[in-house]
């Protein structure tokens, strides 16, 4: 028996049963991703498209219920752009820019998302995460029509593993009781409280913050702008903090602190939430709950993203608050970095040891996401009396004086990382080239005539050249490098070129930079590609 | 990296020490903790400098300033 955890938002994969549960011997597969949540879902979007095969294997049959994550940000629709679903998610997203931040009544400060002109993708969409994973699951099937090796095998509950040097032994239960298979490589994207690193008997180690949201999500037809307010004590929630942002379908998430003592079953009471409800929207709009939740954080994160054959990428490999939006987002930009190594070690072009820079480069990333989100948490939630004295000096002060401002702290918004000193990247070679496409940053986007830049790079190595002649492949044994001319011009050449007046970028499969020059130099591109693939 | 400054720096310094006591003339101590918790902040935005400050943050805390000539 396989029970359900949770209900379902959306029944995409139903149980099936497959040949191998009758199948004498037991089968092995390249890649088996563990949780088809929006990470291992994206995962098997990527390697599918790669040609690699993938089989999720999910306890349930679809979706959960739950708008839970909502803030998807640039970098996330950048990269579902180049696995095929980024347009579907902000068809239907709702774009905000327009972020306001109140202390009781009074507005002490806004800020405007509104990213520099030039790219194709806004700042963010809110949009709830069964939509996110439904369109994700869409391109799936749209993949596996197109002929993707992509398999999703709905309530098959993973309830033991066996790691083995060059694989892992899995046993699999279903409605139709036990099976195993095998797998090359074991993705673990089973979340937070992952069975798989359980069962491993790894670590999770960082901080748990003592204190409590209120979730509540509601439909109204309001005529509330699409903003995200953020209240510091209102009266309708005194002495804590609130938020208020709109969703697809006319639903909003209003979001409440609750501070840490607390009794979860009264605070989830209906009647209760509704009262909370009215009192941050007022008694004369009408509205319906359309999910509660209560919530508590912590920021996590394993010590090793890689136990050789098993890898754990989003949530169970590090856990951050949800100020500032950087699970999901995070856990995106993770398979983003894995996808391509992953590919090249299953088809034998790179040694396994690429797999390793997976952990070096997200690792990075997840500390990074875990220092900024346990800033705002510690903003949100002031643990000791010095915190709570400089928290006041700051909101006070914030009202009257601009420099205050980008103190107060509701969320540091998500940001790609920068892979700064990954074994990965060539030395800087670009004097005069900008800060901000220095080897390791995730490419900016630009305008290219009608189109923009990372419609262009679309998975592969690429060797961009702007004003320099390049050839059109740089060829190492193993791995080639597709060379792209474009017209250095307009916010491109700001954002390429600088002061430099041409150059030569070496763009992984995953749109971050791993070297620049002024002018292409074989020698140098092959060194640079062999070193991005992990080759040497 | 800029040094902190830790020898005498301020013009009358008499005229800034009462203007500091005045302004925490009949506050209650937790007004007291506010007002110091605001001019701190005003003054670290002012001096603009994270290297700067996180000395001063040294030396308040009690350690020597490497800087300071007198105290080596």
């Amino acid at each position: 028996m396989v029970k359900d955890r949770y209900s379902l938002a959306f029944r995409l994969y139903p149980y099936e049963r497959v040949a191998e549960q009758d199948a004498d011997s037991v089968v092995r597969h390249p890649v088996v991703i563990v949780g088809g949540g929006p990470i291992g879902m994206a995962l098997a979007l990527d390697l599918g498209k790669r040609g690699i095969p993938a089989l999720v294997l999910d306890d349930h049959e679809g979706i959960g219920k739950g708008s839970r994550a909502i803030c998807f940000a640039k970098r996330t629709l950048e990269i579902c752009d180049r696995l095929g679903c980024g347009q579907a998610m902000v068809d239907k997203g709702v774009v905000w820019n327009l972020g306001r931040v109140f202390k009781d009544t009074e507005e002490i400060y806004s800020f405007n998302l509104l990213p520099e002109e030039g790219h194709l993708r806004p700042a963010f969409i809110n949009l709830q995460q069964p939509y996110f994973e439904r369109f994700l699951v869409e391109e799936i099937r749209a993949a596996q029509a197109a002929g993707a090796p992509i398999e999703i095998r709905g309530r098959n509950r993973v309830t033991a593993i066996d790691r083995q040097a060059d694989h892992t032994r899995l046993e699999i239960d279903t409605p139709d009781g036990p099976y195993a298979i095998e797998a090359d490589w074991l993705v673990a994207t089973d979340g937070a409280n992952s069975p798989i690193r359980e069962m491993m008997g790894l670590g999770f180690e960082g901080r748990i913050f003592e204190d409590n949201f209120l979730i509540a999500d509601i439909r109204m037809e309001a005529d509330f702008p699409t903003e995200r307010r953020f209240w510091f004590d209102p009266p309708f929630n005194r002495g804590e903090t609130a938020l208020m942002h709109k969703q697809p379908d006319d639903v909003w998430r209003l979001d409440f602190q609750l501070g840490w003592n607390i009794d979860r079953r009264a605070e989830l009471d209906e009647e209760k939430v509704k009262t909370r409800v009215r009192g941050m929207i007022g008694d004369d709009i009408p509205f319906e709950l359309v999910w509660t939740s209560i919530y508590t954080f912590r920021c996590c994160t394993m010590a090793d993203y890689v136990h050789g054959r098993v890898i754990f990428a989003g949530d169970s490999a590090h856990q951050v608050s949800p100020f500032g939006a950087r699970g999901a987002n995070g856990g995106i930009q993770d398979i983003d970095n894995l996808g391509w190594k992953l590919a090249l070690v299953l088809q034998g072009r790179a040694p396994e040891s690429l797999i390793d820079t997976y952990h070096t480069e997200r690792k990075h990333g997840a500390l990074e996401n875990i220092k900024n989100s346990s800033r705002s948490a510690d903003f949100l939630t002031p643990r000791s009396p010095a915190h709570k004295l400089f928290r006041e000096a700051v909101l006070t002060l914030a009202a009257d004086h601009a420099f205050a401002r980008p103190m107060v702290n509701s969320g540091r918004l998500s940001v790609p990382c920068t892979y700064d000193g990954s074994p990965l990247n060539t030395e800087d070679g670009l004097p005069g080239g900008p800060e901000r496409t220095r080897p390791g940053s995730p490419c900016p986007d630009a305008p290219v005539g009608e189109s923009f830049l990372l419609s262009h790079l679309n998975g592969e190595f690429i060797l961009l050249g702007l004003n320099a002649e390049i050839p059109n492949k740089v060829e190492v044994p193993g791995v080639r490098a597709i060379g792209m001319t474009l017209p250095a011009e307009g916010l491109l050449a700001d954002r390429y070129l600088g002061d430099a007046p041409s150059a030569v970028y070496l763009i992984r499969p995953d749109q971050h930079v791993a070297a620049r020059w002024p002018a292409y130099d074989a020698a140098a591109a092959q060194a640079a590609l062999k070193r991005a693939a992990g080759l040497e | 990296m800029a040094d902190l400054v830790t020898t005498p720096n301020l013009p009358r310094t008499d005229d800034f020490y009462a203007a500091l006591l005045a302004a925490h003339e009949g506050l209650s101590e937790a007004e007291m903790h506010d007002l110091n918790a605001r001019l701190i902040l005003v003054l670290a935005n002012h001096i603009g400098d994270l290297d700067v400050l996180t000395q001063a943050l040294a030396v308040a805390g009690g350690q020597r300033a490497t800087t300071d000539p007198t105290k080596t």
